[in-house]
Parts: C-alpha cells; structure tokens; sequence
C-alpha cells in the first residue's frame, strides 16, 4: 500500500492514483485524450446522435415558441408539467458536481481530483440546460427578465414575497458562481493545454483561454486562495439552491408541496442525482479513455457510499412524509398519500420508490460497488428514479388538489418527451465536445497529488 | 365611402364615418386579411360566372354603401327607440340600450341589448317582460355571438350558386301569379312554432289571396302531447301555466319547468322564491317530487327524485288518479314502491291547492289529461296552475310536418317556402323529407345558415338574425314584443315576413314598414304613440292572453285511452339538448362548448345510459354502441349518467349536423335517424350491440363525489329549523392570523351565492363569457381540461349511484382577502385592490401559472394557446369594448366584472352621488334567473349581500385554509317528506 493511500484514508481502501504516474505522464494521458489522439469512432457515434436530439430539442422549443405552452400537456389543474420536472432534475443534478469540488475541496478529500473537473463540466451543463426550463415554460418567456429586479423605467419590482424570484436569483448565482469555479479551476490545465498545442489556430485559441498563465508562483498562490475562496462561497449555494427550488414548491399550499421538509429532502436528491449522473459520465469515460490510473475504483467506491448515504435520506423523507400525512390528521394530505399510493399515477409513484430506495440497498454490498457494470446501472435506475421523483412531486399532488371537481389528469404530449430526451442530447452534446477540447482531469491537482511520491523517490 | 388600405386602420374602431368597425364586405376581408381562397364561395368557382370573385366582392361592397347600408355600424336605422331606462345618459362610446326580443320555439323572451359604437354586445333581460323579469337564460346570452357568428350564410343562392334577390322576386312572383289561378293549390308554408301577429296576419293574407295554400308548422322539440292533452281534459288546446311560488308540495311527472325552454326564465324565479321561504325558517319552503326517466335540472333540484321509464310514469299518474278516487283503468304493477306514492299523494293531498302537479312535453297526451284532472281534484286548478288560450299558431308539427312530406311526394306542392326551419336534417326518420323537397319544383328557404335544408332547397335566402329584425313575438302567457333591430343587416339578410309579403306581392315593403303596418291597423289612431311606447318598454301592454277557467270534463277518465302495456326491452328516449335545443344553435361555440347541466359534456351528444343498465349490458363509459330501433341504426358512445333509469337510453337532438355549422361538424350524433315521429320522445323495442371502438368526449367534470370536503354544505329543512347555525363550523369569524388586516374606507366588494335557489342552468357561466370576452377553446383542449369559463357549475353526487342527490356549485373567484396566488407571483401580477378585489394584470402577466396551482378552488384560467381568435373580424366586433382582450400565455379569471364596477363609479361620479348598490350587477348576477347571486359592498351594512353574509347559512369554501374568500354560499336545504326519511 503506498503512502498516498495511507494519506488518503484507511489501509483497506484502494488508491487514489495507480501506477508510476509523473508530471509528464499525467500530462499525457489527460491531454492525450484530445490532443494526440484523433477523435475515436465511439466519440463519432456519439456526437451524430446527440446532434439528432439537439435537433430535437431545437425543433421542440422552435414550436414551443411559435405556439405556446399548450403545446405540452399541461392544464388546469396541473399547469406545470415536464417543464418544471425537467428543471428540478437537471438542477439537482448541477448540485453534485458542486458538491465534489467545493466541498469535498474544503474537507480534502483528495479521492475528488480525479473526477471533479467531470463533475464541474457537468454542473455547468446542467445547470444552464436547467435554466433553459423555466424560462421556456412561461407563458410569456420574452418577458422572463421581469423576475430580475432591475431598474425599471415605471419603477415595477418584483413581487419578493414570491418564491420564484429568489429562485430566479439563487440559480443566476449559482450558474455564474459554478461557471467561475469552472473555469478558474481550468487555467493552469489550459496553460499547458496551450503548451502543447500544435498549430497556431490552437495556440491562440488556448493561450487566450489560458489568459496568461505562466506558472508563476504568484500566479499559482492566487489561484489557490481564489479558487477556496470561491469554494467558500459554492458550497452554501449548494445547500441555498436547492433549498430554494424544494422552497418553490414548499411555499404552495397544494397538499404534497407544503411541507417543511422539502429543503433538505430536496439537497439530498439532488445529491443523490448528481453523484448518479457523476458515475454514469466517469465510469465510460474510464475504459474509453483508458484513464484507469487517475479515475480508479477508490473514486467509484467512494462516490458508490455516497450515493448509498444520499438514498437513504431520501427513503427517510419519503417515509416522514407518509407518517406526516397521516400524523396531522389533514384530510387533504392524508388523502395525497393514498392517491399517490394507490392512484392513477401509482406505477409511477411505486417505480419511484423501487429505484430510488430498493434497488439502490444493493449498494451495502462492496462486491456491487466494484462492479463496475452494476455501479453503472444501479446509476441509471437512480437517475430514472430521480427524475420519476420529481414526476411524483410535482404531478401527482396538482391533478387532485382541494376541489374534486377540478380533479383531471395530466398526459404529457409528444413535445413534452422530445423536450425531455432534447435536453439529454443537448447534454451530451456539449460534454462531448468538450472531451475534445478540454481536459476531462484536473491535471494540476493530480499532479499535486504525486508530487510527494516523487520526492520519496 | 372612402376606400382604405387594411393597413390605414390596425385597430377595430374608425373613428369617422359612423365609427364602424368595417365598411364593405371587401374592407372587411382585406382587414381580416384573409386568404384568397379558391373555395370560399365554391358556388361561384363551379359555375363558371362571369364575374371574378373579387370584382363581385367589390360590386357587392359598392352597392351595400350606395343603399346606405355601409355604415352598418349605426344603430339600424333611426327608427329604433332606445329602451326607456338607459342605465347611463348615452353619449356617442357609452353603451346604448334597446329594448327588443329574443324567442325559442317561437316564445319571446324580452331583452335589452347594449350596443357599443353600433355593435349589439351584450344582452340583459328587460325586467318588465314576464318571460323574463330581468333575467335571460343560456341561449339568449347565445344569441350575441349568433348575430356575429362569421359562419352564418351571407348570399341568396339559387342551386347553391349566388343569385340575387331579384332573380329570386321574378321567380317567385311568376311562378305565384301562375299558381293564382288554381287557387293557389300547391303553395305551402312551413315554419316552426310561430307566435308573431304580424306574421300570422301575413299568413292570413296568404291564404286569402290562395285559399288552397296551406301554412305547416314543425318544431321539432314540439309540445303535441301538451296540446292533445289539453284537448283531451278541455276540449280545447289550453296552455297550462303554473305558479310555483305559490305551490308549496310538487309532483313533476318529467315535467322540465327548470330545464332549457322559453319558460325556463320564469320558472325558475319563481322556484327560487318558493325555495327561499325555508331559509327564512318557514314550513312552508316548496317540496319537489320528480319522477322521470333521464336526469334533468328539475329532477336535480326535488327533495325525492325516482327515475323511472319514462313509459312507467303513466302508470303512477293513474295510480295516483286512483289514489285521489278517480276511477280509472291501471296496470297492477307500480312502478315505484307503494309506501313512496301513498306519501307523496298523501302530501299532495293536504297541501290542497298549494299542491302541484306539472308534466312535461315527453309524457303522453293521456298524462297531461290525468295530471289536468289530477290538479282540479287537488284543487290547485286556477291557484297553482293557470290555463290560457294559446299563444302559438295552432297545430300538431309531427302531423303537420308528416302531411307535409306526403303532399310533396304525391308531387301536390309547387312551391314551398320554408321559413327558419332545417326538416331536412331535423325531421323524424320516418319523414324522408329531403327527397320529398326534391319532388317540389320551387323551394325557398330563409334561414341563417346555409344547412342541410338550405342545400335541398331551390333557392336559400339568408335570415335576418333576431338582433338585425324587425318583428313582433309574443311570449308564452301572450305579451307582444315590438322586437327591433340592434344593428342593420350585417349580410342584407331577410326576415320572414319579407319573404311571406312576396309571396302576398308585396315587394317593396322594408322589414319595418311590414311590421308597422300592421300594429298601424291594430292601433288605429293611437298607432304612433304606442309604437314609441312598445319600443321603448320593450313590450305591448296588456296583451297577455287572459286566463280562462277551465273545467276537466266530467267523463275524462272513462274516455282515457286504455293504458299501455309494461314495456319490453330496452327504452330510447329523446329529449332536447341543453345547449344546442334542436340544432339550431349547432354553430355555436359558446352554447358548444358551454357543460351540459347534468352530463357536463361538451361538443357531443352521446348514449345516455344508466351506470347499473351499463354493467349489465357491459357497457364502458365512451364505448361507441350501435342503437337499433324500428329498423333504424344509429352509432353513439355511451355516457354512463348516473340517475338515468335503468333500462333506458336517452339521445338529445341537435347533433350530428351534416351542413351549415362547421362548428359541429363531426360531433355528436343524429338522434333524428333514430327518431319516429308517431313517438318522438321514447318508445320501447331498442337493442344495443357494443362496438370495439371508442369515441373520446370531452367533460369539464370527471369527479362527482366530494371526497368527504366540505364543498357544499346542506342539510334539511327540519334540521335547519332545530339548528339554525349548523353550517358555522368552529367559532364564528375566520380563523386567526398573525398579519393585520387591511382597513378597506370605500367599499369592500363581496359576493354571495344561493346554493339553496342555484338549479344549475349554466347560465352564469355563458353570462361570463359574452361579458368579458372569454374564448371558445374547442373539444380537443376541453378534454385537455383547459377550458376557460370564469365562472364554473360544479356539480356533486351523494348518494348511491342509481338515485344519487345532486348539488350545482357555482364557482367564480373567490377574491380571497389571503389570497394564495398573489403571494407567489414573481411579477406582482395578481394582487389585491384597496376595494378588496383580487385583480389581474394581464400585460405584467408573464405566465408562470403558479398562481393557478397555489389557488385551492382552481379558478384561474390559462391561455395555454393564442385561444381568443383575433381574425375574424365579425368576432372581434362582438367583443365587450371594455374587457381585455387576452393574449396567449397569460392568466385570467374573473374580476368580479371590474368593468362594471367602474363603469358605475364613474356614472356615480358624474351624477355627483356615492356609489349604490343598484347601480351595478356583475354579469353573472344579472343573469341568474334564480337570483341566486348576489354582489355587493360588505362595508355597507344595509347592502343585500351584508345581509347575505349574516345570514346563518353563509359559509365559505374551505375556510380551513384561512384564505378569507369574499365570495361566500348560502347552505342548501333540502326538504323531505319525514314519512319517506328512509329511501324506499
């Protein structure tokens, strides 16, 4: 067992880097990914279909613009639909990768380096594909910079009782903190980038990218106190945003929303989500890129716990809420949880519960968690779960609220999908090209992680 | 008339030239920028005419401004008298208000209609009219959007190829003049039910001038058995009319006094009233009992409602002759329980001649006889029920209509005018009367749309809509209604005493000078004051037909027909739609897509067919069935109706429309196919075969049960008198807040609504709709659930599901002083008013629809989709010039008619006073024929609806959740017979 893995943790973890790794090797493998090597078939296919769905999902909001909302499914009573589902899900899933730079940053945990830059890609994905939603799913989505507060000629202001302006504020934050985070974070990997780039295209692309970056120790002392600086400030985001968003839903009064333990029920999806969607990106990358020394079975276990922790917070609320509903004796919640449970839309209620609490329990097993197969599809199942859940939150409590008669389903049309599977390609569109154009690794900071090894030796 | 670009007036209104809002056919389809459609007048395509489309647009738009109808925007012409009680002191962009009539199957029923800038936009019941006393029902708020419906036909044609009006003169007058000589035989009339003097004169001249012509009447919701009855208990064809706000006990034998008809208006005041005296703790609070086979609103609203076959019901009326020592013939079995009938007649009995017993069109001529000599036996013959010679032009449709299509086919008629009727489709299966029209040389129809009759006549005339017409009508009881027209002829269409004066020869008359010139010879020398006078009130003075004594001739009950053997097999019935009558409102989108009371469906009729009938048959709801009847087929999807009686099917009329309402087309399903004009409203001998398809239909409601939520509070008479305060849950006053309230200083508005007097009729909701400019939104996005009616009638079940009580809520706002949806606004576009009301700002609305998922009652309305049309230019016409126009994307709902309100402010202000309480009703309010809404200032403690609210029956909906709504309900009473408190 070698020092870093006693440095990491306990003896019985595996490493956190695997073999002979120097400066320069570290260098090569990452940069190799898009710098040496040419684009692979798989990275073709990959981008060919993802285009398709992004043509999807441009054609999808093309109409949603030209048309209106009704479009989807949505109705009276249930007037938000995939749009808002979507939006929670995608934002949830920005969460983890926050998470695993700045927090697990503060708290060094240095398994993170492998697998943070993934992560921070993700978020900034994510979080600007989330974004998209809930200005698309206006009815009047030119007018959605009315939630800012600016300085308007007729002095209007929004309504600060409402929700949905501080939800607006906190993800503006968010992105544009995450955005930095990102990308302060990229600068000494892009210098090197900029180093080895062949071409003068590519050098000049990557030297104004790199703005600058010599290696300076200047340069280098800055970095770092901004970057924990900035961590300092993403991590209680984290908690806020997501806060806010389980705050826009809690804040109604629709039986199944109203509820005090949605922030922390909604971080801890969020998590949940995030990490699933970290391993569902890290563990392909792994063998395609054969990265297996710098992304090794020590991050994937240790997200693996992770997950397993978020799930079973997330089995928690689901059973307060259920013991709530009946403890308060409120007709009307009592009444949720069993159209929930054994309503029309129980299936998905029932899959809910299947993905996100059975099947995750899997994870108490080490041999699961090192398979590396079945790590990948019990992600899959919690992504689907996730995303179920959001379905069951927001769905599921409008179509029967108070009044009977006003009781009526929800049937998402066919935009409502293709927006949906849309905004997956469009994900994966952008994480795609950005394998070919950034580091996938923080170069730097595994480096750091190597550097006591070299001076043992 | 100058010419004009469509670009020189973006907006609806000029401001010169009569502030019109279009000025010639050709403006108007460069303004609508329509496209140039090869098809649009397929007609003139086909044959080949020489002129080009558009240059006859163009001649046409040219010569409606030479005859000075361009400027169609003004007041008809100056003739018309503004009603006597303008609301306002008109000026030229205020409201104008003229008194005129509306009628449905020929009974008027007295209106104002406010005309803005020369465009009728809303109408108001004329509160002097005894059809009406202020109130109108669904059609006639309909009728708005009729005169501007941009479907209606606009060209005489001849063989559905535009001809003029003067080909149709030389026509006429030749082949007429040819057919003098024979005495006229072969002319023929046929109209619906008519009651105009003016054209019954007319009529009258007609067969003077040939006196072998003979006038047919058809309707086809006709009230033969009523007439046959009357003759049968009389001796003459008497009307009944009852007086239900003196009846205290009720027994309806399917008598539809609350549902849709001319007489609904009045009834159902009447009720309320009767209904009213139990909130007020008198024992005297009116009882209903209703028997009938198909649920109907005056079964929703009886304390004891059984459904039986509408063939049973005979049988009960004769059980309770017997009961009332009658000697009459009755089959053994009865069809209810011994112990329900004894007491109900025992009921009857004691109430004396506050009892009543009223049966409806559908019921047999021997069960209007019987309950004619049942109610002179109670005693309630000249209390509760009154007998009037007959208004309407005496005769007996399906039999008219029948020796109508049999003289065609014997080739016995030449020329056949057909006046605002459509027998083509509306004729029961047995007429074949499209193909007897094709054995008649000249057919004329005038009618408002090119339907199905119009395309098997020779020649189609357009109508001139109730609101472009001069006229006269008269309405049930026999009052006469000078009706005048709101606005010119949009498309010159004709009325019928126009085209009834060519066949008398007279070509040159004006629609007007036809009706003058008749009460010119009624009134002599006093003619001109009086002609201002009727104009003006909107009514003739004392020319209600008087009530006569009447006295059921002695040996009646021997001379009953036998009665009817117990039905076999299944029963269909017919009966006449709730929203579109008989057809005639096919093209309708308000009256389409306006819930059905009891099955709150909308666009389609279907099977109406009992939950239990359903299972055993195993019949899904939407699963289309094949009806079988008398060798006709007919395919409908089933509607399982809970309260239907078992064993039955019933069809309403109206559907299935083939031509002249492409609003309707391919909705909904011909009853006429099925129907048999020997028995028009039920008969027994009808197999159902299930089909493996399914038809979808679209409901506003799909859950009737309350879940245990206090939506609705009632309970009886009895236990109200013992518990006056059961309705107040918990301390009185709403539940604590942490938050001070806000003191309002001016008014604070408030509504109140009766559930007690409420009978579910919709109209409210279409009130709603032709105020403040609400869109259609079409059957595919009702059954997305998105329709956008600002006021709703829900409707509950209690009970079991084959005799289940039935509740009606109407829902608007609920203005809630804690208003949920305001708080989660990002934009601040819902929030309150220092008058209380929660109002919306449809341009700060940016449409996150939060608002609408945080509102417990559901009343917010979405535009998900550009739904307000703002291409037609006729529509954009009709719109109520002070109400938004909504936009897609935008939120809505009602504002307690904020335009009225203000509207009466300013009026208050000018006039210097404070704003009363009479001067403003909410649309909803002025509608209601149960006056069962009522709006007012809670800070007034003398306004009626402060008083409302102090009422021991007031509650709120889900005060739980501390919302605070304005808009409160009085509990509902029910009052049954203690000696039936177990159903049985």
């Amino acid at each position: 067992m070698s020092d870093t893995a006693k440095r990491a943790g306990t003896a019985k973890e595996f490493p956190v880097t695997h073999g002979a790794l120097t400066y320069a090797g570290v260098t090569d493998q990452v940069c190799g990914v898009f710098q040496d090597r040419p684009a692979s078939r798989g990275w073709m296919w990959g981008v060919v279909l993802s285009l398709l769905l992004v043509a999807l999902f441009l054609v999808s909001i093309g109409y949603l613009v030209v048309t209106g909302v009704g479009i989807w499914g949505i109705n009276v009573p249930v007037a938000w639909g995939f749009a808002i589902t979507n939006y929670v899900w995608w934002i949830g899933i920005g969460m983890a990768g926050t998470f695993i730079s700045a927090a697990l940053l503060l708290l060094r945990q240095q398994w993170r380096t492998a697998i943070n830059r993934a992560a921070e890609t993700m978020t900034v994905f994510a979080v600007a594909i989330a974004g998209l939603f809930p200005v698309f799913h206006l009815g009047r989505f030119w007018f959605a910079y009315w939630v800012a507060a600016y300085p308007d000629t007729m002095n209007v202001w929004p309504n600060w009782r409402s929700s949905l302006t501080w939800d607006f504020t906190a993800i503006s934050v968010y992105l544009i903190v995450s955005l930095m985070f990102w990308y302060f974070g990229l600068l000494p990997d892009l210098a090197s980038v900029r180093d080895r780039a062949v071409g003068r295209f590519r050098q000049r692309f990557y030297g104004l990218l790199a703005l600058g970056w010599r290696g300076d120790a200047l340069h280098w002392h800055r970095h770092e106190l901004f970057l924990k600086l900035l961590a300092g400030l993403a991590v209680p985001l984290v908690f806020s945003v997501h806060s806010m968003v389980a705050l826009d839903f809690s804040i109604g009064d629709t039986p199944g929303w109203h509820s005090t333990i949605f922030p922390p029920f909604f971080v801890a999806g969020a998590l949940y989500s995030g990490f699933a969607l970290v391993l569902v990106i890290s563990i392909p990358l792994r063998a395609g890129y054969r990265l297996h020394d710098l992304i090794t079975h020590r991050h994937l276990e240790s997200m693996a716990k992770a997950m397993l922790a978020c799930g079973l917070i997330i089995a928690y609320s689901y059973l307060v809420e259920t013991f709530i509903a009946w403890y308060s004796g409120n007709k009307y919640e009592t009444y949720l949880v069993i159209n929930r449970t054994t309503g029309p839309y129980a299936p998905v209620y029932w899959t809910t519960i299947a993905c996100n609490v059975l099947v995750p329990q899997l994870l108490w097993f080490r041999r699961i968690r090192l398979n590396l197969k079945a790590l990948f599809g019990i992600s899959l199942v919690v992504l689907v779960g996730m995303w179920l859940e959001r379905f069951v939150i927001t769905i599921i409590s409008l179509h029967r609220e108070y009044v009977p008669s006003q009781w009526h389903m929800f049937y998402p049309s066919v935009w409502d999908w293709t927006t949906l599977f849309g905004s997956l390609g469009v994900f994966a569109f952008l994480f795609l090209v950005y394998l070919r154009l950034m580091p996938v690794v923080s170069m730097h900071e595994v480096r750091k992680l190597i550097m006591p090894k070299r001076a043992e030796s | 008339m100058t010419s004009r670009t469509p670009k020189s007036y973006p907006r609806l209104v000029l401001p010169e030239t009569g502030g019109g809002w279009w000025c010639s056919l050709d403006d108007r389809r460069q303004d609508a920028g329509a496209p140039e459609r090869e098809d649009e007048f397929p007609q003139w395509s086909r044959q080949g005419v020489p002129l080009h489309r558009r240059d006859f647009m163009k001649l046409l738009g040219a010569s409606m401004a030479l005859a000075g109808v361009g400027g169609c925007s003004k007041p008809a012409d100056e003739h018309i008298v503004p009603y006597v009680h303008p609301p306002e002191a008109g000026t030229q962009d205020e409201a104008r208000h003229y008194a005129t009539a509306v009628s449905l199957n020929g009974y008027g029923l007295g209106v104002i209609g406010s005309n803005y800038s020369g465009r009728p936009v809303k109408l108001e019941g004329n509160p002097d009219h005894p059809a009406s006393h202020g109130r109108t029902d669904t059609f006639t708020q309909a009728e708005i959007l009729q005169l501007w419906d941009p479907e209606r036909s606009k060209l005489v044609s001849r063989q559905g190829v535009g001809a003029s009006w003067d080909d149709l003169l030389g026509e006429a007058s030749g082949r007429l003049q040819a057919l003098k000589a024979r005495g006229g035989a072969g002319v023929r009339v046929l109209t619906g039910n008519i009651t105009s003097p003016s054209l019954s004169a007319q009529l009258q001249t007609l067969q003077k001038r040939f006196p072998q012509a003979q006038v047919h009447h058809y309707e086809p919701v006709c009230d033969d058995h009523a007439v046959q009855g009357a003759e049968l208990a009389f001796g003459r064809p008497l009307q009944t009319h009852f007086q239900i706000e003196k009846a205290s006990r009720i027994l309806s034998l399917e008598a539809d006094f609350l549902d849709p008809g001319p007489d609904q208006v009045r009834y159902a005041k009447q009720f309320a009233k009767a209904r009213k005296r139990g909130e007020q703790g008198r024992h005297d609070m009116v009882r209903l009992y209703a028997l009938e086979a198909c649920p109907t609103l005056t079964g929703a609203a009886a304390d004891h409602r059984k459904s039986l076959r509408a063939a049973e019901i005979e049988t009960v009326a004769r059980h309770i002759a017997q009961r009332l020592g009658g000697s009459v013939e009755a089959p053994e079995k009865l069809p209810v329980s011994a112990r329900w009938l004894d007491a109900a007649v025992e009921d009857l009995r004691q109430a004396g001649s506050t009892a009543l017993v009223a049966t409806g069109r559908r019921q047999p001529p021997a069960v209007h006889a019987l309950v004619h000599w049942i109610n002179d036996r109670l005693g309630a013959a000249g209390h509760t029920v009154t007998y009037r010679e007959p208004v309407a032009a005496a005769a007996r449709h399906m039999e008219s209509l029948r020796e109508l299509a049999r003289d065609m086919q014997a080739g016995q008629v030449d020329t056949l005018f057909i006046l605002d009727s459509n027998p083509v489709y509306s004729a029961p299966a047995d007429i074949d009367f499209a193909h007897a029209l094709a054995q008649v040389p000249l057919t004329i129809h005038l009618g408002l749309y090119a339907d199905e009759t119009a395309r098997w006549c020779r020649w189609h005339v357009p109508m001139a809509q109730v609101l472009e017409s001069w006229g006269d009508v008269r309405a049930s009881d026999g009052t006469v209604t000078i009706q005048q027209p709101l606005v010119a002829p949009l498309y010159s269409g004709r009325t019928a005493q126009q085209l009834i004066a060519v066949a008398n020869g007279n070509v040159t008359d004006s629609a007007r000078e036809l009706v003058r010139s008749h009460w010119q010879r009624q009134w002599g020398e006093e003619f001109e004051q009086r002609w201002r006078r009727a104009l003006r009130t909107g009514l003739v003075e004392d020319t209600a037909a008087p009530t006569v004594a009447a006295t059921v001739s002695p040996d009646l009950l021997q001379r009953l027909p036998s009665p009817t053997l117990a039905p076999r097999g299944l029963e269909i019935g017919f009966i006449p739609d709730g929203s579109i009558w008989d057809g005639r409102y096919a093209n309708n989108g308000w009256l389409q897509e306006l819930p059905k009371p009891m099955s709150q469906l909308t666009w389609d009729n279907a099977a109406l067919i009992s939950p239990i009938t359903a299972e055993q048959l195993g019949i899904e709801n939407e699963q289309l069935l094949e009806l079988r009847y008398h060798g006709r087929t007919l395919r409908a999807p089933a509607w399982l109706t809970p309260g239907h009686s078992e064993g039955a099917v019933t069809l309403s009329l109206g559907y299935g429309r083939e031509a002249g309402a492409p609003l309707a087309s391919g909705k909904g399903f011909n009853a006429n196919r099925l129907r048999g004009s020997e028995a028009p409203w039920f008969d027994h001998g009808l197999e159902v075969q299930r089909l493996d398809e399914t038809y979808p239909l679209a409901t506003t409601q799909a859950h009737h049960r309350l879940h245990d939520r206090h939506m609705i509070k009632e309970t009886t008479l009895e236990h109200f008198l013992r518990n006056p305060l059961f309705a107040q849950h918990g301390p009185p006053g709403p539940p604590p807040t942490l938050y001070p309230g806000y003191a309002y200083e001016g008014h604070a508005w408030g509504m109140v609504v009766n559930l007690n007097t409420c009978i579910g009729c919709n109209a409210c909701t279409i009130a709603c709709q032709a105020e403040n400019n609400i869109p259609v939104v079409g059957k595919e996005q009702v059954r997305l659930s998105r329709e956008m009616h600002w006021i709703r009638v829900d409707r509950y079940y209690k009970g079991p599901i084959d005799e289940p009580e039935t509740y009606f809520q109407p829902v608007p706002c609920m203005h809630c002083e804690h208003a949920p949806c305001e708080v989660v606004c990002p934009v601040g576009a819902t929030l309150h008013d220092s008058e209380g009301l929660n109002v919306q700002v449809y341009n700060r609305c940016i449409g996150t629809r939060f608002c609408s998922n945080n509102c417990p009652y559901k009343v917010r309305r979405f535009n998900f989709l550009q739904y307000a049309d703002r291409q037609s230019p006729s529509l954009k016409a009709q719109r109520n010039p002070e109400v938004t126009v909504r936009m897609r994307g935008v939120m809505e709902k009602c504002t307690y008619c904020v335009q009225r309100i203000e509207h009466a402010r300013i009026g208050a202000r000018r006039e210097q006073r404070s704003l009363q309480e009479q001067d403003l009703q909410t649309a909803c309010q002025q509608v209601c024929p149960a006056d069962a809404i009522v709006f007012g200032d809670t800070n007034n403690p003398a306004s009626q609806v402060s008083k409302e609210k102090a009422a021991p029956l007031d509650y709120v909906m889900l005060e739980e959740l501390n919302t605070r709504p304005r808009t409160s309900y009085t509990a509902k009473l029910r009052n049954p017979n203690a000696a039936l408190k177990e159903r049985g």
